[in-house]
C-alpha cells in the first residue's frame, strides 16, 4: 500500500485532471463540429486569440489570426451553418489530439488557472490533408463551479508559414 | 516549347469574351511571365518595410527571386537574390537585416547594399584571372529599374517602358487618396505580412476585387451571420460596432452594388468606384476631420474624404483598398496556383480610432481565418476546375458590354456591376502579350 498522498498533493492531482479533462472536451467539440457547446465553454468576457507570431504579447492594436470574442464566435458558427456557406459544401473534418498539459499556477490577482498544453491539429478537406501543431495557453475561471475559459492562447508552430487555404474555424 | 502561342494568343481574347486557356494552359502562363511579370512594374514593397540601411524583404518577380535593401540614407534597391560568385541565395529570411554588408554564406563574398562588390576573401587569388570587381558580373544583379511613388516600391526588370508614374496614370489616386488620408501625407507599413495560397490563376484575382455582382453571392452567409449579430448587440446595447458592418455590407443587394461605378486605365488598372459608409459622423471620424483640416484647409480635406474609391487594382501584381488602408500582392506561382501578400498601413499623424477600423478589416476580412475570403477562394478555386475541363472554351464577360464609354483610352461604365474591368483587363493582357518586341 502506497503512503496516503498529503492533501495538498491530491488537490494537485484532481486539478491537473479536471483541467485535462476540460482541455480534452474542448477538442472534441471543435471535432464533434459543435458550435454552440464550444462557445459555450468561454466566459461571457472569454476569448479566442490567435496571435501572428510567437512574439505578440497583446491583441490590443496589433494584427492577429483570430481575435474573437463570444460574439464573433457567434458570426463564425452562424456563417458556416449558413446553407449557402459555399466552403462548406466541401467535406471536411478534424482530429484534435491534446497532450502534454502542465497546469502552471494561479493567477494571485484573479485566482485564474494558468495552463499550458500542446495540440496536433489533422485536417481533411476534400482529399487534402492539413497538419497544425502548437501550444495552447489557457486561463481558466471557476463559475458556479465549472471552469470556463477567460482566454485561449494558440500558437500555431506552423502559423508564420504561408496558409494553403484559410482557417475557416477555430483551432 | 512550340513557338506558336505568340500567334495563336490573339485568338484567346475576343471584346466581349475570353477563352479559357487563358487560365488553363501553362504555356500561356509562360508567356505572361515573361511578357507581363517579368516586364513591367511589380509591387516590391513599402519603403518603411526596410527603416534601416541594409534591411531586406524579400519578395518575387515573375519567377525571380527579389530582395529589397534599404541602402544608405534614402536609397531603395531592388536585386536578384544570387551571389554572382557560386549562385548561392544570399539572404537567407523572408526578411532581416544584413549588417554592414550583404554577406554570401558560402563563401563569404560581401556586396553593398546597391548590390556592387565590397570584398571576397582571399582576393590575391584571382590576380592575373578574368576576375574584375568593377565588373558587374561580380555584383549582385541589380533590378532594371526601381521607383518609387509615394513610398510605394516598384521594380521592372525590363530597361525600357514607361516610368512608373506615366505608367500608373490615374491609377495613382490609391497611393494618392492612401496617404492624403495622412495630415502628413505618409502611411506606414505594420511589419506583418499574412501569406494565403490561392488555388486558381492569379487572373481570378484580378476580376473578383471589381466584380460587385458576386459580394452578395458568395459572401451571403457571412453577411447573414455579421447582420445577425449586429442586431443583436444593436438591441441590447444601442449601438453596433463599426467592424460588424464590414463584414454584413458584404450582402447588400445587387442594385445597391450597381450604383458604383468602374473605369479602366491604360496598361490595364482598374477602379471600382463606391463608398463602403466609411465616413460616418462619430467623435473618431470628426477628429479625424479635424486633423486633416487642421493640415490641407477645409476645401482639400472634403476633397480628400470625398474621393469615391472603394478597390482600385494596379495590373498586374496588387490590390489597394485605400479607404481601409489594405494591400494585397499577388505573386503567381503556376497556371493554377498564386500566392497572395497581404498587408496594412496606419495613416501617420491620424488618430489611433482611424488606425483601429483598418486593423478590425485586416483581422476579419484579410487574415488568415477570413470569414470574407474563405468562400472566394473557394469560387476561385471552383473555377479553376471548370476552366480547366472541355465543358467549354468560353468565359463570358458580356454584361454591360457595348455600354463601356471610352474616353482617350480610359473605359468608364454606366454602373458598378458592368463586367468592363475584366473586359479592359483582357484589353490590356492582350497588348503585354503581342507588343512584345
Ligand atoms: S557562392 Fe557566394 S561566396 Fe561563394
Ligand atoms: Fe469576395
Amino acid at each position: 500500500m502506497a503512503e496516503p498522498t498529503s492533501v495538498a498533493a491530491a488537490t494537485a492531482l484532481q486539478t491537473h485532471h479536471e483541467v485535462s479533462q476540460f482541455l480534452f472536451q474542448q477538442s472534441n467539440l471543435l471535432d464533434g463540429k459543435q458550435w454552440q457547446a464550444w462557445i459555450d465553454l468561454f466566459a461571457d468576457d472569454g476569448l479566442y486569440w490567435m496571435p501572428p507570431g510567437p512574439e505578440y504579447t497583446t491583441w490590443d492594436g496589433v494584427p492577429s489570426i483570430f481575435i474573437e470574442d463570444r460574439d464573433l464566435m457567434s458570426v463564425r458558427m452562424k456563417r458556416v451553418t449558413h446553407p449557402n456557406a459555399w466552403s462548406q459544401q466541401a467535406e471536411w473534418g478534424t482530429s484534435h489530439v491534446v497532450s502534454n498539459v502542465i497546469v502552471e499556477g494561479t493567477d494571485p490577482a484573479s485566482g485564474d488557472l494558468l495552463v499550458r498544453s500542446r495540440f496536433h491539429l489533422l485536417e481533411v478537406r476534400r482529399d487534402d490533408v492539413r497538419h497544425f501543431a502548437g501550444t495552447y495557453q489557457h486561463r481558466l475561471r471557476r463559475v458556479d463551479g465549472a471552469l470556463k475559459i477567460v482566454l485561449q492562447r494558440v500558437d500555431m508552430v506552423n502559423g508564420q508559414a504561408a496558409f494553403e487555404y484559410v482557417l475557416q474555424i477555430w483551432v | 516549347m512550340p513557338s506558336q502561342p505568340l500567334l495563336d494568343v490573339r485568338s484567346l481574347v475576343e471584346p466581349d469574351r475570353v477563352h479559357r486557356r487563358a487560365y488553363s494552359d501553362p504555356e500561356i502562363f509562360d508567356l505572361e511571365i515573361k511578357h507581363i511579370f517579368e516586364k513591367t512594374w511589380i509591387y516590391a514593397g513599402h519603403e518603411t518595410q526596410v527603416p534601416n540601411p541594409g534591411d531586406y524583404w524579400q519578395f518575387q518577380i515573375g519567377r525571380q527571386p527579389m530582395v529589397m535593401v534599404r541602402g544608405n540614407g534614402d536609397a531603395v534597391h531592388v536585386l536578384y537574390n544570387r551571389c554572382p560568385h557560386r549562385g548561392v541565395q544570399v539572404c537567407g529570411s523572408r526578411h532581416g537585416s544584413g549588417g554592414d554588408a550583404l554577406t554570401c554564406p558560402y563563401h563569404a563574398w560581401r556586396f553593398h547594399y546597391d548590390g556592387s562588390l565590397e570584398s571576397v576573401p582571399l582576393e590575391k587569388g584571382y590576380r592575373e584571372t578574368r576576375f574584375d570587381r568593377a565588373n558587374p558580373d561580380f555584383h549582385m544583379k541589380r533590378a532594371a529599374r526601381v521607383q518609387r511613388y509615394r513610398g510605394f516600391v516598384f521594380a521592372s526588370l525590363d530597361p525600357k517602358g514607361p516610368d512608373l508614374v506615366e505608367w500608373l496614370g490615374d491609377a495613382r489616386m490609391a497611393f494618392d487618396d492612401i496617404c492624403d488620408r495622412s495630415p502628413v501625407g505618409r502611411v506606414e507599413v505594420v511589419p506583418n505580412c499574412f501569406r494565403v495560397v490561392q488555388r486558381s490563376n492569379w487572373k481570378f484575382f484580378m476580376e473578383n476585387q471589381l466584380d460587385a455582382v458576386h459580394p452578395s453571392v458568395t459572401h451571403m452567409s457571412t453577411g447573414y451571420a455579421a447582420a445577425d449579430v449586429e442586431r443583436k448587440l444593436k438591441r441590447e446595447t444601442g449601438s453596433q460596432p463599426l467592424h460588424y458592418h464590414y463584414l454584413s455590407a458584404f450582402a447588400t443587394s445587387f442594385d445597391q452594388w450597381d450604383q458604383l461605378e468602374t473605369a479602366g486605365y491604360p496598361y490595364g488598372h482598374t477602379l471600382l468606384g463606391g463608398y463602403m459608409g466609411l465616413r460616418p459622423t462619430d467623435a473618431d471620424t470628426l477628429e479625424h476631420e479635424r486633423v486633416l483640416a487642421a493640415a490641407y484647409g477645409e476645401a482639400k480635406k472634403d476633397e480628400i474624404l470625398g474621393r469615391n474609391i472603394h478597390h482600385v487594382l494596379i495590373y498586374p501584381s496588387i490590390s489597394v483598398q485605400s479607404p481601409l488602408q489594405q494591400l494585397r500582392a499577388i505573386r503567381p506561382i503556376s497556371h493554377d496556383r498564386t500566392m497572395s501578400e497581404i498587408w496594412h498601413f496606419r495613416l501617420v499623424g491620424a488618430p489611433e480610432a482611424i488606425y483601429r477600423r483598418s486593423l478590425w478589416y485586416y483581422n476579419l476580412v484579410n487574415s488568415p481565418s477570413t470569414m470574407i475570403n474563405a468562400d472566394d477562394l473557394e469560387n476561385w478555386q471552383r473555377g479553376q476546375f471548370g476552366l480547366n475541363s472541355d465543358g467549354g472554351d468560353w468565359v463570358s464577360f458580356h454584361r454591360d458590354y457595348g455600354r463601356d464609354r471610352d474616353a482617350n483610352g480610359e473605359l468608364h461604365s454606366t454602373n458598378g456591376c458592368s463586367e468592363l474591368p475584366m473586359r479592359a483587363q483582357f484589353r490590356a493582357w492582350l497588348k503585354y502579350l503581342t507588343e512584345t518586341e
